[in-house]
């Protein structure tokens, strides 16, 4: 009988949390899509795509579908059970970050106080972190698995830059963990609203520092080596095709909207409007408030992110190097030492 | 050695600056110029639904003139093809029958009249050295096609529509490719 002793509305609403963000991310992602292509136009002064459906809105449905029926091909010469094993893994990495971060305050519907966060970890960003690294398998399989010496190499470059970024990335996540005192998202986000400041404020060199390596982790330009076409033909998805590519190319979008989530979370306020009183309106109302500020919050940085892929050249390999280990561990070494001299001084 | 011109700028090879060795400000600066060429006109003209106007010395496609009598002018002589450096133009010419002088205007016609618009490169020669006013290259240019053999236009798509029987095709064939 001990089925029944538990709670199953309990798990029908997490699963229903789940499943709305889950899809929610994928629809995100799906227009990421379209939105980077008319970023692009517009920031060189094209006109973009506009042919499918009103102002071409139905352009990322198209793609997908082009996707979706085209020819799916395994290489004779590759591992074929990592080769499938790759696309999955970048997705399943890249879709498991959303479960810490907390999209609003409590929804009260049907007499049920519904957190709108899938799971509250007390390790919420070590969580994040542990994930975020595992999404380089998929990287690194794929590259490995397609037996070709391109994606090799790619994976190669994608391992290692992943590997250098992460230190410099964890080290301005330790100045920021100093400063809030835990490593749970929620309270770090909840401390934010309630404080006067962002974190961004007490942190600013950590937020330049986290910024540029999550630019680097989701292999953005002008860290896009690992996909560099002109050097590396078209890097650890070169041999793929249909979905399992697409599977790669959607893996980054959705990457991209997680890191900008954790970003608005850590360092921006998450789902904290600023100059609004939430106390003012119903809770309910509040919290639909709270998604929507995050919501705005990660289309700014996803702009950000295509802002800054469709100015500037790609980083050499020395370059990416030199700046991941001289430069960013170094300064994020110093701003965890600043942090810790302001801390203790105002003890 | 002396420069040959005084346009040559020296290129700066001084050490970079500690803020240009930052590089931030400088990628700052570029997001900059990126921002401002959101609020720029585009120069793109949406090609089906908007067309760029052709100049009026433009050479398109060509065209076998009618007088104003609607017969057609051409004679056959061959000048033409003669002139063409291409070789894209083919003809036959035949001799006008009792009955046909409100089809042709003198005893010789062409009885074929083949331009290869794959391999004509609108030089415009033919309409210089034809001496009856018969060919002409209008303002559109040849629409793609699935076939080779369909961009070899035949009388039947040069030739334009008779001013007095067909007045309203002519109207039309302006009216599309003005």
């Amino acid at each position: 009988m001990t089925l029944l002793a538990f709670d199953w509305a309990f798990v029908i609403e997490k699963l229903i949390v789940i499943a709305i963000i889950v899809f929610a991310s994928l629809g995100i992602a799906l227009y990421t899509t379209f939105g980077e292509r008319k970023v692009a136009a517009i920031l060189q002064d094209r006109p973009g795509p506009n042919r499918v459906g009103p102002f071409g809105l139905f352009q990322p449905l198209a793609d997908g579908l082009k996707l979706i029926m085209k020819e799916e091909i395994i290489p004779n010469a590759s591992s074929k059970w990592l080769f499938i094993l790759g696309p999955g893994l970048a997705m399943t990495a890249s879709l498991m970050t959303c479960a810490v971060i907390p999209w609003g305050t409590a929804l009260h519907l049907f007499g049920r106080t519904i957190e709108l966060q899938v799971a509250d970890v007390n390790i919420g960003i070590l969580y994040v972190f542990a994930v975020v690294s595992m999404g380089v398998y998929g990287i690194m399989i794929g590259g490995w698995a397609s037996n070709n010496k391109f994606s090799l190499m790619s994976a190669l470059r994608a391992a290692s830059q992943a590997i250098s970024y992460e230190i410099a990335m964890g080290l301005a996540l330790i100045a920021l963990l100093m400063t809030t005192g835990t490593l749970s998202l929620k309270t770090i986000v909840a401390d934010q609203v309630a404080g006067h400041y962002w974190n961004v404020v007490y942190q600013p060199l950590g937020f330049l520092i986290f910024f540029i390596c999550a630019m680097a982790e989701c292999n953005r330009t002008p860290f896009d080596l690992p996909e560099a076409e002109n050097e590396l033909n078209f890097g650890y998805h070169q041999e793929y095709s249909s979905m399992k590519l697409g599977f790669y190319l959607f893996a980054e979008y959705v990457n991209m909207i997680m890191s900008s989530a954790i970003m608005a979370s850590m360092y921006f306020g998450g789902y904290d409007l600023p100059f609004f009183d939430e106390n003012t309106v119903a809770p309910n109302i509040a919290a639909m408030i709270g998604v929507g500020t995050l919501l705005i919050k990660i289309v700014l940085f996803i702009f950000l992110f295509m802002w800054i892929r469709w100015t500037i050249p790609r980083f050499r390999y020395d370059q990416l190097m030199n700046l991941g280990w001289k430069k960013m561990i170094p300064l994020a070494l110093f701003n965890m030492l600043l942090t810790g001299a302001l801390i203790l001084s105002k003890l | 050695m002396q420069a040959l011109t005084n346009k040559s700028i020296a290129v700066n090879r001084s050490p970079m600056t500690f803020w240009e060795r930052l590089y931030l400000i400088n990628i700052i600066k570029g997001m900059f110029i990126t921002f401002s060429h959101m609020f720029k006109k585009q120069p793109t003209i949406s090609y089906p639904e908007q067309k760029r106007e052709f100049s009026p010395v433009f050479r398109g496609l060509h065209v076998l003139n009618r007088d104003e009598e609607g017969r057609e002018n051409c004679t056959a002589c061959g000048l033409c093809a003669v002139a063409c450096p291409a070789e894209a133009i083919t003809m036959e010419a035949a001799e006008r029958q009792e009955g046909e002088e409100h089809l042709y205007k003198e005893e010789k016609y062409a009885a074929k009249y083949e331009i290869n618009m794959l391999r004509c490169i609108f030089c415009g020669l033919c309409e210089e050295a034809c001496p009856k006013d018969a060919i002409y290259l209008s303002e559109t240019f040849a629409p793609a096609n699935y076939t080779r053999k369909g961009f070899i236009y035949d009388k039947n798509d040069l030739l334009i529509p008779n001013t007095l029987t067909n007045a309203s095709a002519l109207a039309k064939a302006k009216g599309v490719e003005a």
